[in-house]
């Protein structure tokens, strides 16, 4: 198992956004977390990598205990997982070439020519070869966003997490994030787990999902299982997504 | 008006507002005195930020040189201009090129020099440091396996610690000259005699406390610039009050520990033997 975790919980200020959410994502598989805003989905990822600290609860990722790891542990473990954010979090003082190779020369002893070769590589992958030696401030949203996934796919991570990667797009671009994602994960045969409220990137990318609603998974299964369910809540949320994507009911 | 100030006075709002302040403030000093903690344990240990600490102090330098050198110009210029009729009230016009270096170089060359340091500085590092934060970028920096607070603030307060004392000397210089066109405005002195004057009156005891003091100065610009930054947030809004916190914060601390520093300094160098 790539994931585990167990009755996890965290709260702020008394208020509790994770309230025992609990379960595995399996090696390869592509798992995607549906929720409304505020559910709780952001701190969910960011408790795996203990960018917060959960109130109570387990994650497991690879077998170690992420929780329990000490600092130098934790970041070795970090090596292996990438993190797209919901921004795309280039760091603005670096331009592109140095915000992908940012990772690989702090992270690992690689020669110029191997980190040439995999910044080629990424950039390809993401079809912006040309923007190599623009700074983040000249690119536009969509564009962050490809080269956001291309620094956290650069050190070959084995289990990747994604904030929103479609938030703030247009549908087309989101589509085509989705599309390039999907395509990513089957040729870098990586793990994922896509925190999102796009229900067509969902359909393109996911595996298996699971809703989270008031801190709890309410439901888990395939995305076709989760639209055609008769759980009211469910009806309602992806009702109201149909209709952000298609602009009228239907 | 008289019963809306007794209403206002009696109804809890000035002491739950004056009890938010003080918790804010405390909140504060406490985050600031950990924040020194975190820093000296971090500043030993490798990997060693050079190339960060290197980058930052030349651009930190370069970017205040300008502003320190023509505020200290006209500091120098003015004091000189002020001082010479007070000193021939009492027939001691002589004395000038000595007592516009001893005020220069002990404590308004430092004092000046810093606080233009900390509005400049300061509110840059809370400014970029809180806008890294609110965009995720120092979490996105965690997530690769880099230490974001050796990367980022350990590097910017040794950078302004040790790159003030040496802005401090080019002002003190940069003051004396304006201070030696004022003189000859109404002097007949040559800059050789005047440069002799001010070497004679100004002493050991003047000169490295003067300049030593500029090391806790610039520790706190970068210390309370990167305090401010690493931890704002509420978005852009939470950028712009680090920032301009970052500047009244860190001009107050410059003066609260000036005051403390010159009796310190008195007290280890005494002026009159």
């Amino acid at each position: 198992m790539m994931v585990e975790i167990t009755d996890l919980h965290k709260s702020f200020n008394g208020n509790l956004v994770l309230d025992g959410v609990s379960f595995t994502v399996s090696e390869a598989e592509n798992m995607v977390v549906f929720g409304r805003s505020g559910t709780g989905k952001s701190v969910l990822l960011k408790c795996m990598i203990r960018l917060m600290e959960p109130d109570a609860g387990s994650v497991f990722i690879q077998g170690k205990d992420v929780l329990k790891l000490d600092l130098k542990d934790l970041n070795e473990l970090r090596k292996d997982i990438g993190f797209l954010f919901q921004g795309a979090a280039l760091y603005d003082s670096m331009s592109v070439r140095e915000n992908l190779e940012f990772p690989l020369i702090r992270n690992f002893e690689l020669d110029k020519k191997e980190i040439d070769e995999r910044v080629n590589f990424v950039l390809e992958a993401v079809s912006l070869l040309d923007v190599i030696n623009k700074m983040p401030s000249e690119l536009s949203g969509g564009m962050k966003k490809r080269i956001g996934l291309a620094r956290s796919i650069i050190t070959k991570p084995k289990l990747m997490l994604y904030d929103e990667p479609t938030t703030g797009l247009d549908p087309i671009t989101a589509k085509e994030i989705s599309v390039l994602i999907n395509d990513l994960q089957h040729r870098l045969k990586m793990t994922s787990i896509v925190v999102t409220h796009d229900l067509l990137c969902a359909k393109i990318i996911a595996d298996r999902a699971i809703v989270l609603s008031d801190g709890k998974i309410v439901k888990e299964g395939s995305i076709n299982e989760l639209i055609t369910s008769e759980d009211q809540l469910l009806k309602n949320f992806f009702s109201d997504e149909i209709f952000e994507q298609n602009g009228s009911k239907k | 008006m008289h019963k809306k100030l007794i209403n206002f006075l009696t109804s809890g709002k000035l002491f739950s507002k004056t009890e938010k302040r003080l918790t804010e403030f405390f909140n504060m000093l406490g985050g600031l005195t950990s924040f020194s903690v975190r820093f000296f344990k971090e500043l030993f240990l490798p990997p060693y930020e050079v190339e960060q600490i290197r980058k930052h102090m030349i651009e930190l330098g370069m970017k205040t040189l300008p502003i320190v050198g023509v505020t200290g110009f006209i500091i120098g210029l003015v004091i000189a201009m002020q001082l010479s009729p007070v000193l021939k009230r009492f027939g001691a016009e002589a004395f000038l090129p000595g007592s516009v270096g001893i005020s220069i170089v002990r404590e308004l060359g430092p004092v000046i020099c810093a606080l233009i340091f900390a509005g400049r500085v300061s509110s840059g590092i809370g400014a970029e440091l809180g806008s890294m934060r609110v965009t995720e970028q120092i979490d996105a920096m965690e997530v690769s396996g880099v230490n974001p607070f050796r990367y980022l603030v350990v590097t910017r307060i040794f950078a302004t610690t040790f790159i003030l004392p040496i802005l401090t000397v080019y002002v003190i210089f940069i003051s004396l000259i304006g201070a030696y066109i004022a003189v000859v405005l109404v002097q007949n002195m040559t800059w050789a005699y005047y440069i002799d004057r001010v070497i004679f009156a100004v002493e050991f005891g003047d000169a490295i406390p003067g300049v030593a003091k500029t090391f806790v100065f610039g520790y706190i610009v970068g210390l309370v610039g990167s305090y401010k930054g690493y931890t704002a947030e509420n978005g852009t809004e939470g950028v712009g009050k680090a920032s301009t916190s970052s500047v009244v914060v860190s001009s107050l601390l410059i003066l609260i520990f000036d005051m403390v520093l010159v009796k310190l300094t008195l007290w280890i160098w005494p002026t009159v033997k």
